[in-house]
């Protein structure tokens, strides 16, 4: 009987020790969370929501259940990272202000990438972290929803080299560009102006575009350009024609449909055509942090700093105006 | 006892790796051990050259047989926690065993990639395996239940290695019949069968338990030439006849599944649950399970109009080694293109960033994919060939030739040769 007890050690040792030693890998390990990227039709990050104290580390253990992803804290100053499927990257995040921060995917893993989103809850005292105020067009009382049809479009497409010519050979310099004045707006007070009667229709257009490169804050254009090929355009595509990668995948063809996440959707903006010069920046900028309700335009607010999101706005412009491009 | 008390502890630690580790089935212990290291190493050596070692070896039923004989150690039963009922007669067969080996086949891709599939199946396995010895008597999980028992037993058939006695006239002379009642020195077989009387290696686990209480040592391993249980005079019963079959059409199809070029197929295979997978598991089992049994009756049928049933078995048992062939054809693409995620994992089994033996950082590499398609071709006509040779043989041995003319076994050459071509396609190309 002595041996049979003997053998039942044996065995338990056996047969719960692998586990064991499992259980004691783990433990030790355990500082880590583990964040597992999965395309968003399979779950997104999981978990979607993390908690950290001010000051504190969190020690993240990245992995991808499918395709590559990219992991990117907003507001917080890192570089995105890879999350490669079947490896792990580790990370270490601090927060120095308390909040509620945005992590999110920075490949195009597929055409819901942008829900791709999760928060970590920074708790603590400090101020809060560096989001972006109440949008402009919330103050300013403007309905981004509705059509904004430009009241003026140009017989071409404006040039900001010719326009710099038409500002040298008058005096007056134009007033700022108003963040509630759409381009066609801004157009005819400027061909309202009685110092601008000599000029036509078309050198005023011109003016306009070299107003627009002339009064952007210096790199200005180089981030809307860099956050826009981040962002922007997997569906609105790098010319802005709405034709990006995902364009047809999200929105079916370009006509109205429901995306895989069961949404419904409509085609990206074309951003060259015409009707651009009917919106203002505080309308652009507003659909950027809001988001299009109802067009599958996803919310940019949680993830662009303000002066980000303004950076975006600048550049869309440039899509309607022939300029040479700021170097990278 | 050391043995399978050590393979259960690793058996116990792929269900933890499954569940608890990465989702990424190739970064998982439970996944790669399971489905590329033992599976390469069944498939491509246990099985053809040592028959139903695995089962000897297997830890799914240890726990069972642990709280039938009250016991670790073996030898009589102490305490037993089981009823010990019998086995309900009307279900000693293998169309049991056959039905779950389709169920878990239509199950296969996800399975095969899903960690957490693979843990809970391996679960389900050892619950299953233990609640069945306590109520029933001795291995009846393996003989009736096991999907995979199914698979190796009728496919060991060609193995060289098998347990047979050395005089049946001694087995027939000993009135105790130990081998299967027990002894002081052990239980007896724990799959209830006679050891006097086993011509196949179908009903033998392996075990030795019938060696270790034959008090004449009348009872041992033997090599044998290939293919050594083709030529019994018994006729297979109709459910290895069957399993037979359904072993060639899963090779087929599970080749045509995940080495195809057909994503709609894959996706639907993958999909549990949805309509798309509903439609593949239909056609699966009409295919595998219908379609194909049907096509080779009618094939012996076509070979003399009065072939029976029993000549319909006889045949059907020569397609277990184009099946075997097929199968390790199979087995060879998944290893090659999958053998190299191993290493890793042996480094890091739940895929959460360690490097316990300093291989976690081996890549991923293809291997002998030039030598492959030359390695299954040759198997798969090997196969064809040792079919065919076989199914002269039964006509032969059987009197179906001498009934019906030489033509008897040529439909089913014929049905043999077609299969071959159809896994060239899917696996060549």
């Amino acid at each position: 009987m002595t041996r049979e007890w003997v053998a039942r050690a044996v065995a338990l040792v056996l047969v719960v020790g692998p586990s064991l030693g499992l259980a004691y890998g783990l433990a030790r390990h355990g500082e880590h969370v583990t964040l597992r990227g999965a395309m968003p039709e399979q779950g997104g990050w999981q978990p979607g929501n993390l908690t950290v104290a001010v000051g504190e580390p969190l020690h993240v253990a990245l992995t991808s259940d499918d395709v590559v992803h990219g992991f990117a804290v907003a507001h917080h100053v890192m570089e995105p990272v890879d999350v490669m499927p079947g490896q792990v990257t580790e990370v270490t995040l601090r927060f120095e202000r308390p909040g509620t921060y945005t992590y999110y995917c920075t490949r195009w893993c597929g055409p819901n990438h942008w829900r791709m989103r999760g928060t970590i809850e920074v708790g603590g005292s400090g101020g809060r972290p560096d989001t972006a105020g109440p949008a402009p067009y919330l103050a300013l009382g403007l309905d981004i929803d509705a059509p904004h049809p430009p009241s003026a479009v140009p017989a071409r497409q404006p040039s900001a080299e010719r326009g710099a010519a038409v500002a040298a050979a008058q005096d007056s310099v134009p007033a700022p560009w108003r963040i509630d004045q759409s381009p066609a707006a801004r157009w005819r007070e400027l061909r309202a102006r009685r110092a601008l009667r000599r000029f036509t229709d078309q050198e005023v257009w011109d003016l306009l575009a070299e107003v627009w490169r002339s009064s952007a804050a210096p790199g200005e254009r180089a981030t809307g350009r860099r956050l826009y090929a981040r962002n922007c355009a997997a569906c609105h595509g790098e010319s802005g024609r709405g034709d990006g990668v995902m364009a047809e995948r999200s929105s079916g063809a370009r006509h109205d449909s429901a995306s895989a996440a069961g949404h419904r959707v409509s085609a990206p903006t074309d951003f060259s055509a015409p009707a651009l010069l009917g919106a203002s920046p505080a309308v652009l900028h507003g659909k950027i942090v809001r988001g299009g309700m109802g067009t599958g335009m996803p919310a940019w607010g949680t993830i662009l700093t303000d002066r980000e999101a303004w950076a975006v706005v600048r550049f869309l412009y440039g899509f309607q105006f022939d300029h040479q491009e700021d170097q990278p | 006892m050391l043995p399978r008390a050590a393979a259960l502890g690793v058996f116990l630690l792929l269900i933890v790796a499954g569940w608890i580790g990465t989702p990424v089935g190739s970064r998982n212990a439970a996944i790669v051990t399971v489905w590329i290291a033992w599976w390469a190493v069944l498939m491509l050596l246990a099985v053809p050259l040592l028959g139903r070692t695995w089962c000897a070896v297997c830890p799914v039923p240890v726990p069972g047989e642990w709280l039938q004989q009250g016991s670790v150690l073996g030898g009589p039963v102490r305490r037993s926690w089981s009823f010990g009922w019998r086995w309900p007669r009307r279900l000693r067969s293998t169309w049991l065993q056959n039905a779950l080996f389709l169920a878990v086949t239509l199950f296969g891709t996800t399975v095969l990639t899903q960690p957490r599939a693979t843990a809970a199946g391996l679960a389900l396995l050892l619950v299953g395996a233990t609640a069945t010895a306590l109520v029933f008597e001795r291995r009846a999980f393996c003989r009736h239940l096991c999907p995979l028992g199914g698979f190796i037993g009728v496919s060991s058939q060609g193995a060289p290695l098998a347990l047979r006695v050395i005089d049946t006239a001694v087995c027939a002379g000993h009135r105790e019949k130990s081998c299967v009642t027990g002894s002081t020195d052990g239980t007896g077989c724990p799959w209830n069968v006679f050891p006097g009387a086993l011509d196949a290696n179908i009903d033998c686990g392996l075990c030795l338990e019938c060696v270790r209480v034959c008090p004449s040592d009348n009872i041992a391993l033997t090599i044998r030439p290939f293919g050594g249980d083709f030529a019994r005079r018994r006729a297979p019963r109709f459910g290895e006849a069957f399993k037979s079959l359904i072993i060639l059409g899963s090779a087929a199809a599970y080749s045509a599944v995940m080495l195809g070029p057909w994503n709609g197929l894959k996706i639907a295979a993958a999909d549990v649950g949805s309509a798309a997978w509903w439609s593949f598991a239909a056609a699966f089992v009409a295919t595998v399970a219908g379609v194909l049994p049907a096509l080779f009756t009618l094939a012996v049928r076509s070979g003399g109009r009065r072939l029976s049933g029993e000549a319909v078995a006889r045949f059907a048992n020569t397609a277990v080694p184009l099946g075997l062939a097929a199968w390790m054809a199979f087995t060879l693409a998944l290893i090659a293109a999958n053998g190299s995620y191993v290493a890793p994992v042996m480094s890091d089994p739940l895929g959460r960033g360690w490097d316990l033996l300093g291989t976690a950082a081996t890549a991923w590499q293809p291997r002998f994919m030039r030598a492959l398609p030359v390695v299954q071709a040759a198997l798969l006509l090997g196969g064809f060939l040792w079919s065919s040779v076989l199914a002269r043989r039964v006509a032969l041995a059987h009197d179906i030739v001498r009934r019906r003319g030489f033509t008897a076994p040529a439909p089913v050459i014929l049905f043999h040769a077609a299969v071959t071509v159809v896994m060239l396609w899917l696996l060549v190309g």
